[in-house]
């Protein structure tokens, strides 16, 4: 191999054949450079969720059955979905607070973005009665305690006693945000999640 | 390091390199490998070890990207692959390459005995390089051969069932030992399991062994076409013989790698079924054998061997058991090469008779992989049982005669005058001004 490019330099310059080696070798190096990145795009890619994972995130589910002051759970996307509806007792207790005053004012609500945490930013149905809320605590995500549980009458997590209100809002412990609202709306009585 | 002199790795003062040489000497190491005084003669066979190193990687990280998706277990493994096939991101392409990897894996394999036996790289000091060499070849089968099981399709499974079941054979303790392999009375979730499990460990003993392999070359050296040792009595001598691994040969081998991953892509993207067995997109079915069960095509020969056995060796040793030694034997004889060679010439170059018979080696190795694909009737048993005999007669018999009652060609001095009489054309020139030869393309 190496006799080749000698009998090929005798022909031109010193200069002229080491700017040609230099080419060749940036081309070389960018052409290997390309090969080797797309050789381990799909090494990384396959840990990527797959678009038969993605696929399953969406659901609906019938709450008609849902009287007032009872409490569901369902699993979307392997995690704890808490779905009541509320009483009108629950409705007049969490009206009372006053936004100001909570840890956490902002709605947390994807469906309503930018509101804050009042009653009708949280509910959701035709009489917005229903509250839906990933029960996943925003402290480090273990399921809270539902069905009025806590100091305040909602949930309470006992991995680290953070205390939810019966709209899911922090009022007590190390949790810094309010349960999050999952992409959520209601058709009648069925609840689409995703 | 070697037995080669190659010169002294010193690090600058000062330099991180010295700090780092100081404590653990690997930049030396690194050092010694980049500059590994290489014999400037050698010729494409001898590309396929820098190609086999690239292909236990590529085996190795498609597999450990494949094991996060596989799910063993009886009821799930078929499932699994069909999941990665179609579900998982570039699946497909990270499961063809796995499986045509193996297949390139061997062919370059297969090209690199055939290369040790031609140039007598076998022959001293280099029986331990060898030996560990056909002990990788031995766990590259293994590890193949229980890779194929995995996505427990027909084949997978009677593959299985048949390769387990040849140690049944061996007296006494076959069938207790065919019942512990399987962990039961019947191949299913145990053996699936631990095959998957030692599929997953064998690679790294594989690449363990390689660094052994490694080691004793760098210590020994390469041989070379001419066979003619690299004249070690000093700097001076072996510079006039070799050229520095980098980058020399690293150029080589890499223009060699990308040819052989051109063909290797070739089968990836546009036929990465054709060498294997459509049967093994059929889930496994304990109660229906496969009218016609073949291996890979890389165990062919081998499995040839095992079937051309048909009658009680010497009327003690029972047909069967007789086909599993021979099998096992045909590989192991390799080993032996080093000690069943009479000839004092390395490179088969310079041996006219031997020459004829290595030439019929490897038609043998091709009809015997013929054969093993061939369902056994009609002339396959005969044509099997002849090209096997051969295959046991080149070693034992040609091996050692055809050494005794050879006359060697003239051989050259050394490696540096071989080179120059090839090369006397273009060299002249240069020969003549610099005085040196060691550095061509400069």
């Amino acid at each position: 191999m190496a006799h080749g490019d000698d009998k090929e330099g005798n022909g031109h310059g010193h200069v002229a054949d080491e700017d040609r080696r230099d080419i060749l070798f940036l081309a070389t190096g960018a052409t290997a450079a390309v090969g080797v990145a797309s050789a381990v795009w799909p090494l990384i890619d396959q840990m990527n969720a797959s678009a038969s994972v993605l696929a399953l995130s969406s659901m609906e589910v019938d709450v008609s059955a849902l009287e007032p002051g009872q409490e569901m759970k369902v699993s979307f996307l392997k995690a704890p979905v808490f779905i009541r509806r509320m009483t009108e007792e629950d409705i007049a207790e969490a009206q009372k607070e006053d936004i100001g005053d909570l840890p956490d004012p902002s709605a947390r609500n994807p469906n309503m973005p930018d509101a804050d945490a009042t009653v009708d930013a949280r509910l959701l149905g035709e009489n917005k009665d229903i509250i839906v809320l990933s029960g996943v605590c925003t402290h480090l995500g273990c399921v809270p305690l539902g069905d009025g549980a806590g100091d305040f009458n909602g949930w309470f997590c006992p991995c680290h006693g953070s205390h939810y209100d019966n709209l899911g809002r922090i009022r007590q412990g190390p949790a810094p945000e309010n349960l999050p609202i999952p992409v959520a709306s209601m058709d009648g009585d069925i609840l689409k999640l995703g | 390091m070697g037995t080669i002199p190659q010169e002294h790795y010193e690090p600058k003062e000062g330099t991180t390199s010295k700090w780092i040489n100081d404590r653990l000497p690997i930049m030396g190491m690194i050092d010694h490998l980049q500059k590994f005084p290489t014999p400037k003669n050698l010729n494409y066979a001898y590309v396929f070890g820098g190609i086999l190193v690239l292909f236990l990687v590529i085996q190795i990280v498609t597999g450990i990207v494949l094991a996060m998706h596989y799910q063993t277990g009886e009821a799930s493994a078929f499932k699994s692959v069909e999941h990665i096939m179609r579900d998982v991101n570039y699946g497909w392409l990270l499961r063809y390459a796995h499986a045509n990897g193996a297949s390139f894996f061997f062919i370059a394999v297969y090209a690199h005995i055939f290369r040790g036996l031609y140039y007598g790289s076998y022959k001293a000091p280099r029986e331990i390089l060898w030996i560990i060499g056909v002990l990788i070849f031995v766990v590259m089968m293994a590890t193949a051969f229980m890779g194929y099981v995995l996505p427990w399709g027909q084949m997978s499974f009677w593959g299985a069932k048949v390769i387990t079941s040849l140690f049944g054979a061996i007296p006494l303790v076959g069938e207790s030992l065919k019942e512990w392999l399987w962990g039961g009375p019947f191949v299913g979730d145990a053996t699936l399991n631990r095959m998957f499990s030692l599929h997953y460990l064998l690679p790294f003993v594989i690449a363990g062994l390689t660094v052994l392999h490694i080691w004793a070359l760098h210590h020994v050296g390469n041989t070379n076409p001419t066979g003619v040792e690299v004249r070690k009595e000093s700097l001076e001598t072996v510079k006039k013989d070799t050229v520095p691994f980098t980058p020399f040969y690293v150029t080589k081998d890499l223009f060699a790698i990308l040819v052989f991953l051109i063909a290797f892509a070739f089968f990836v993207y546009f036929a990465p079924n054709y060498l294997g067995h459509p049967d093994n997109y059929i889930e496994a079915n304990p109660l229906a054998t496969p009218a016609h069960i073949v291996p890979e095509w890389y165990f062919l020969p081998f499995y040839a061997i095992l079937r051309a056995i048909t009658f009680d060796i010497f009327w003690i040793i029972p047909a069967k058991l007789g086909g599993v030694l021979a099998m096992f034997g045909a590989i192991a004889i390799l080993a032996f090469a080093p000690w069943l060679d009479t000839s004092n010439v390395r490179s088969t170059t310079y041996r006219p008779i031997y020459r004829w018979w290595f030439i019929v080696l490897v038609i043998d190795f091709f009809v015997l992989m013929w054969a093993g694909g061939q369902p056994a009737e009609g002339i396959v048993p005969l044509v099997s049982l002849l090209a096997t005999i051969y295959w046991f007669a080149h070693f034992l018999i040609v091996l050692p005669v055809v050494g005794l009652i050879e006359k060697p060609l003239p051989r050259p001095e050394t490696i540096e005058e071989a080179f120059r009489a090839k090369h006397s054309d273009d060299d002249n020139d240069r020969n003549q001004s610099a005085g040196i030869a060691a550095q061509p393309a400069e």
